[in-house]
């Protein structure tokens, strides 16, 4: 198939038995009809695997936005900026905001 | 009771293999690398001196005739000695105008500054860590960490990897090694923050000098207020390195990633060579590379500009 947007031919990939549908020009993403459930669900079945969370619930989405290859923290609880490991932490990083 | 000394004894600021700093009172002389391209060194150093540059570059010296340098047949430069951020407190550091520093430096149209104005050398220098990685020994605590690192890396466009692609015309102007490290305060001690060290600048994509602080927020190090904070500052100040609003991770991935592989390399290197485990922030770096190179290869690639 073609892309809707810029017309480029559109290649078909399978992700946890979902098919997806990438334009090979602007990168964009086609779902077919019951797709985007299926992913969901699967988003679904992802949050139950992890422990309920305490106190104050977690954002859902992170507030800034951040690449597919950032760290799993970003929109979650945050320690990792504090935390018992955070003076430990502040030294490294303070060594490396200053090095090339 | 010793009386003040009028001339203060030299002060080695930093010394590097590439680099020599010595402070000189008011005075910085600064011995550069011995690989330096005299013709693209000495552009460098005009950019700076031009007046188009001024409150955003610190401005030259005219170098003493009597100075001796650390390192003779070394090209030397003098500047004006200025306050550091301090490394101790880096929670003080100028985030919001070091984004505004760079969106005037991205700003600036090179067509009216000394030619021929060099490529900005950032993906050199990251192409230099990975082949500083390579020439040394995988880290006893580590030895996979070689192959993660290669492997994020050879996932980057040639043009991150400092193979020259003509389809990406080299348009802005970029500082090419932007840390906190390369702010100071001219006059010193309290006067305004200005970008020091010219050695890598020139043209090239600005969302380079971004890329180090956007690899530290995606590696968790970066508090997202602090990255919120620059990015916003950045974008106010008419930066054009990212789009005006919304994501703006589609411009910055790939300097991103290839500051990451270049930030991780380094640390192996170093780590190694000083015979000292990888430190907790060392190992983030490299847990970003794994992600990096665990990313499908189908969705890997960046839409064409």
């Amino acid at each position: 198939m073609h892309c809707p947007k810029c017309h480029a031919p559109m290649h078909t990939y399978n992700r946890n038995g979902v098919q997806i549908e990438q334009c090979s020009n602007c990168r964009g993403i086609f779902l077919d009809y019951g797709e985007l459930e299926s992913l969901t669900r699967l988003e679904a079945q992802w949050n139950q695997q992890a422990p309920p969370p305490a106190g104050p619930p977690p954002q859902a989405y992170p507030a800034a936005p951040a690449p597919a290859w950032g760290a799993p923290q970003h929109g979650g609880h945050g320690a990792h900026y504090g935390g018992h490991h955070g003076h430990h932490r502040q030294k490294g990083f303070g060594r490396m905001l200053f090095s090339s | 009771m010793p009386s003040p000394d009028p001339t203060p004894a030299p002060e080695p600021l930093a010394d590097r293999p590439d680099s020599t700093v010595v402070r000189h009172g008011p005075l910085v002389l600064k011995t550069h690398a011995p690989d330096s391209d005299p013709l693209a060194l000495t552009t460098r150093i005009a950019v700076a001196a031009h007046p188009l540059l001024t409150g955003i570059l610190l401005p030259p010296l005219p170098t003493p005739a009597a100075a001796t340098p650390a390192h003779p047949g070394r090209p030397l430069s003098a500047w004006p000695y200025g306050t550091p951020v301090d490394p101790d407190d880096p929670d003080a550091a100028p985030w919001g105008e070091t984004a505004i520093l760079l969106a005037r430096l991205h700003r600036t149209p090179p067509e009216a500054l000394p030619a021929p104005l060099p490529p900005m050398r950032g993906p050199a220098k990251a192409a230099r860590a990975l082949a500083r990685m390579h020439a040394t020994a995988p880290h006893p605590a580590a030895p996979d960490a070689h192959r993660t690192v290669r492997h994020a890396w050879h996932g980057l466009p040639a043009w991150a990897r400092d193979e020259p692609d003509p389809a990406r015309p080299l348009t802005t102007l970029c500082h090419g090694d932007l840390h906190l490290g390369q702010l100071v305060r001219h006059p010193a001690p309290d006067g305004p923050w200005h970008l020091i060290d010219v050695d890598d600048l020139g043209l090239g994509d600005p969302a380079w000098d971004l890329a180090r602080p956007a690899a530290w927020y995606a590696a968790g190090l970066l508090h997202p207020d602090i990255w919120q904070c620059f990015l916003a500052a950045y974008r106010h100040a008419g930066g054009p390195a990212v789009r005006p609003e919304g994501d703006p991770w589609p411009e910055l991935d790939i300097a991103a990633r290839a500051l990451t592989v270049q930030t991780a390399a380094l640390a192996l290197a170093k780590s190694t060579t000083e015979g000292r485990p990888l430190d907790e922030v060392e190992q983030l770096m490299i847990d970003s590379c794994a992600r990096i190179a665990s990313l499908p290869p189908e969705l890997d690639a960046a839409p064409p500009p």
